[in-house]
């Protein structure tokens, strides 16, 4: 599988083939360097460790630092592993680039949504809410949420007011409008979880076969 | 420079005349049609200039056959083949809604004098 991490930009707009105007996200993929390679024999599994953003060196902990020194890379602020088939073409201190992708692919897009805090049922799950006039006292409540003596409890996974956001969201099968492998960019059509400036990882997509 | 800005930069177009609300322009459309392209002329008065960026836009107006037709083209799409300004109109706002309701002589716009 492909994959790297990266950084949502922001989304902007761009024509492609001729006229057709298309909303894109931009977002800054790789430079990913391989930390470590994970083999059958060693591990139990195979896949590559890459590591994306730079991170001084006073802030990494000893063990890290040795983590790092063993690759011979510079510390790096994230780290992921992506699984493999063919761990002997990939070495440790290696450097993957965007370039790895390129248009007409298809992606999934995994990040960290956007937070909203503490929300009512109709933001949270799209309850419809109550009249807001008429003499309606009934606006925004979630309404009965079960009945009485019998069953005496509330279902579990009863739709209720909470915490939405800030979870991890994976936008599937974008399109990959274009990569520029130069400055690491990749244009994916469409939106992506998170905010700006904010970690996420581009893969290959899970249906692209 | 900003990577979004250079990205949107990228795309703009310099080739094509200044003009705003209030012109009189005469666009030219490049349509595909059966495989064929050709370019179609739409011509009337600017009626609006909206948006910035890649993203601007410009609304053209035009009586035809008794019945007011609007079309709305991307400013910098690769599609326009070109822009010619035929009158300059002297108007004083930006957004010359007004026209919809006026008909004949009142749809007249004065042209600038310089």
């Amino acid at each position: 599988m492909k994959a790297l991490l990266g950084k949502k930009l922001g989304m902007t707009q761009v024509f492609v083939d001729g006229d057709r105007l298309v909303p894109v996200t931009v977002v800054e993929a790789g430079p990913c360097v391989i930390t470590q390679v994970k083999t059958e024999e060693n591990d139990g599994y195979s896949a590559i460790q890459i590591g994306y953003g730079d991170i001084e060196e006073r802030k990494v902990n000893q063990p890290l630092k040795g983590h790092f020194a063993k690759a011979k890379v510079t510390p790096k602020r994230y780290l992921a592993e992506v699984r493999i088939d063919n761990p002997e073409e990939f070495k440790a201190g290696e450097v993957l680039t965007a370039g790895i992708f390129s248009a007409g692919e298809r992606a999934d897009i995994v990040g960290i949504s956007k937070g909203k805090g503490f929300q009512g049922v109709i933001k949270r799950h799209g309850f419809s809410g109550g009249p807001g006039g008429h003499g309606s006292h009934f606006h925004r409540a979630p309404g009965s949420i079960g009945a009485a003596a019998t069953p005496s409890r509330v279902p579990k996974g009863k739709r209720m007011a909470g915490h939405m956001g800030s979870e991890r969201v994976t936008s599937a099968n974008l399109e990959i409008v274009k990569v520029d492998p130069e400055r690491n960019i990749v244009l994916l059509k469409g939106a992506v979880p998170g905010a700006k400036g904010s970690l996420v990882v581009v893969k290959e997509s899970s249906k692209s076969k | 420079m900003d990577r979004i800005e250079s990205i949107e930069r990228a795309q703009l177009r310099d080739d094509l005349p200044q003009f705003g609300p209030g012109d009189t322009v005469r666009v030219h459309y490049k349509v595909v049609e059966a495989g064929r392209e050709r370019t179609q002329v739409f011509q009337g008065v600017t009626i609006k200039k909206q948006n910035g960026g890649v993203r601007e836009t410009f609304t053209v107006r035009k009586v035809s056959f008794g019945v007011g037709v609007e079309r709305t083209f991307p400013l910098h799409s690769p599609k326009i083949a070109k822009v010619e300004v035929i009158s300059r109109g002297k108007v004083r706002r930006s957004k010359l809604y007004y026209l919809r309701e006026k008909v004949g002589k009142k749809a007249r716009i004065k042209e600038k004098r310089y």
